[in-house]
């Protein structure tokens, strides 16, 4: 194992997938002579050349379509939207296209796209540049939707996806780029399967649900809440769609109590959905009402006060926890 | 592989019957209530789709919007496969998942039947990518209508397709109406042609009721793309005599425009041509269109008796192979139609 960054943690990914299948290919903006607008695909056009690593005019919707189209003959894309906020111009092709011709040609056409980029509101970017998308595309089905929250997943992730026959979005979380962990060397083959929730910290007092950029956070919580002689277990969905819940079910099993902590807004977010399932399946194992913790229900201001009040924070968890802990 | 000027002109034209009668027995089962959602027709078309076939290869890739029908049974899909998807049943060319606007037939290249106007423009820029990249010599026939040139995907696809210098054709089928809004009023345009120069893409007028213009005209098109690909715009002037889609009455033209058109009917004016040429008698003609008829009256009864999708493989069609169902859990069914190598190009 060595330390290195969510972004080199990308960039290998790519790397190894565009060596292992001349299938693959990188189309976005910015991504090759610029080398990516946040600098994921930094050497890749000298290491596999113009013919694989594309430049793109400003036109989301047009070369999210023409990644459909080829994979539907065959080829492998992987599309890069300078950000998910963007891939709003796209949504047609993502949502429209992407997931439904699988269905809609009774099987013939399935559609093995990826979908990367930085997601989730990064620092005073205002409302337009600030989208936390998963609760949108985990809406449609015949997409699978990923959000990796630390260097060695996204690597693992970023590479499966690719090798999916299905239209992947892999979530990056924009505010983690220069963060770093542990991850595997070169040459293991890390593959993370889609689905698949991993607890980052044993708890038994509370289970904190978290993913993307809300992960470190509840990591930083936890912490403090030891000091407090509360054990909160962290449970990282990894996965927004497919649904890890026996992950989920196993440690509300363990510890009888949930916040939720998600980066999207309330409204039809992702801990609904999370929510909904436990009380359906595993009612009698909560001792307390499940709390979510989101974004208010507002567009993002641009003031960082405003915003700051806007999105999860430590304190806001803190509260969450101690009311579920009746603390 | 058969070489596009020895395509029999006879065989053509039984393709162009052949579409005129499923459609007008389309248009029966609707009105039966045997076929549901929405159902357009290509009436007065026929010689834009057999044109552009007799001009390529079977192994080219060609994509089309919701005006479908004709595109699937010029590609050699069968009026059987055709007229079951239009009663839903799995026997059809999209297991009857699809209905009349999705259309898909891997087998021989046809790449759909696409409903969002203009949405499959960037695919078909991807078709011609893939082709590209590949080293291959294909070229893709996009097909849309003239409504379709005002959508952004549009302008965004013809835009890359000149950049990357794509392998394909755009065939606007220009039947004067989007819906029932005339070119008219939609286009900023005196010509939608010209749309193609604002992208340095070479464009051409032909006349979609003379099948040996259009044929001729793609041929020399699709010849000069294969020897150096780039993207080419034809605007194929045409006219529908049915209204938009089946609930459509058009009563915003008049009848006098409509007769117009009629008597310059693509499938009389081949016929006049073959007959004048001794190529085809009457005999021969009224032998083709019976045969015509019976294929598609066969096509019902096998669409009629034909069973649908079980309910047990409602969720076979989501997710290909390792497939999870929205549910979290693996799905029960694998499918057989799924294909995850996805490597036939």
């Amino acid at each position: 194992m060595r330390e290195i960054t969510y972004r080199q943690a990308l960039n290998e990914a790519l790397a190894e997938e565009l060596e292992r299948d001349p299938n693959v290919f990188l189309m976005g903006e910015e991504v090759a002579e610029y080398h990516g607008a946040y600098k994921v695909s930094q050497g890749l056009l000298d290491r596999f050349g113009p013919k694989r690593i594309i430049d793109t005019p400003i036109s989301e919707n047009g070369f999210a379509g023409l990644g459909v189209g080829a994979a539907m003959v065959g080829l492998r894309p992987i599309i890069e939207f300078m950000t998910f906020s963007f891939s709003l111009v796209a949504f047609d092709q993502v949502v429209n296209n992407a997931p439904n011709m699988f269905t809609m040609s009774g099987g013939q056409f399935n559609i093995p796209i990826t979908f990367r980029g930085p997601n989730g509101p990064a620092h005073q970017l205002g409302a337009t540049h600030s989208h936390a998308t998963e609760p949108l595309y985990a809406n449609a089905p015949g997409l699978k939707v990923c959000t990796p929250a630390t260097p060695r997943d996204a690597k693992g992730l970023l590479k499966t996806a690719v090798r999916d026959d299905n239209p992947v979005l892999v979530l990056e979380a924009e505010l983690l780029y220069s963060s770093k962990g542990m991850v595997e060397p070169p040459d293991v083959e890390l593959l993370i399967p889609l689905g698949e929730a991993e607890v980052k910290r044993e708890g038994s007092d509370v289970s904190i649900i978290c993913y993307a950029q809300t992960v470190p956070l509840a990591i930083a919580v936890a912490a403090q809440l030891e000091e407090e002689d509360i054990s909160a277990e962290i449970v990282d969905l990894r996965s927004i769609k497919p649904l890890d819940e026996k992950a989920i079910f196993d440690s509300v099993v363990k510890t009888h109590r949930v916040v939720i902590v998600e980066q999207d807004r309330p409204f039809c977010g992702v801990g609904a959905e999370v929510c909904y399932r436990i009380q359906k399946n595993i009612f009698d194992e909560l001792d307390a009402p499940i709390i979510r913790v989101s974004q208010e229900d507002v567009p993002l201001p641009y003031n960082e006060r405003l915003e700051k009040a806007v999105l999860p924070n430590a304190d806001k968890l803190i509260a969450a926890v101690k009311k579920v802990c009746y603390a | 592989m058969q070489r596009p000027e020895q395509r029999d002109e006879v065989e053509m034209l039984a393709l162009m019957l052949l579409i005129r009668r499923f459609e007008e027995r389309a248009s029966q089962q609707y009105q039966a209530q045997k076929i549901g959602g929405f159902c357009h027709l290509y009436i007065g078309q026929e010689a834009v789709v057999a044109g552009a076939i007799a001009a390529v290869r079977d192994g080219d890739y060609i994509i089309t919007a919701y005006r479908d029908h004709a595109h699937a049974l010029a590609r050699g899909t069968s009026a059987d496969a055709c007229m079951a998807e239009l009663f839903g049943k799995e026997t059809g060319c999209s297991r009857g998942l699809g209905g009349s606007m999705h259309f898909f037939d891997r087998s021989r290249h046809m790449y759909g039947g696409h409903a969002i106007v203009g949405a499959h423009v960037p695919l078909a820029a991807g078709m011609a990518f893939a082709s590209k990249y590949r080293g291959e010599d294909r070229v893709t026939l996009c097909f849309f209508g003239d409504g379709a040139i005002n959508q952004g995907s549009f302008h965004e696809a013809l835009n890359l397709m000149a950049l990357y210098k794509l392998p394909i054709v755009l065939i606007c089928e220009n039947n004067l109406f989007a819906m029932g809004t005339s070119v008219k009023r939609s286009t900023s345009l005196k010509q939608i042609v010209d749309r193609a120069e604002g992208y340095d893409i070479p464009g051409e007028i032909v006349d979609g009721m003379n099948f040996r213009e259009v044929r001729d005209k793609l041929a020399e098109i699709v010849s000069s793309i294969r020897k150096d690909p780039h993207p080419a715009f034809v605007e194929i002037r045409t006219y529908r005599y049915r209204g938009h889609s089946m609930s459509d009455p058009a009563s915003y033209r008049t009848k006098e425009e409509l007769e117009k058109y009629r008597l310059d009917d693509p499938i009389t004016r081949l016929r006049a041509q073959l007959t004048r040429e001794g190529k085809l008698t009457n005999e021969q003609f009224d032998q083709i269109d019976k045969k015509a008829k019976e294929t598609v009256l066969a096509s019902v009864k096998f669409a009629e008796k034909s069973p649908e999708l079980s309910l047990e493989k409602l969720y076979d069609y989501t997710y290909v192979n390792r497939a999870v169902a929205a549910g979290g859990s693996p799905a029960k069914n694998k499918s057989s139609a799924a294909n995850p190598a996805a490597t036939t190009g």
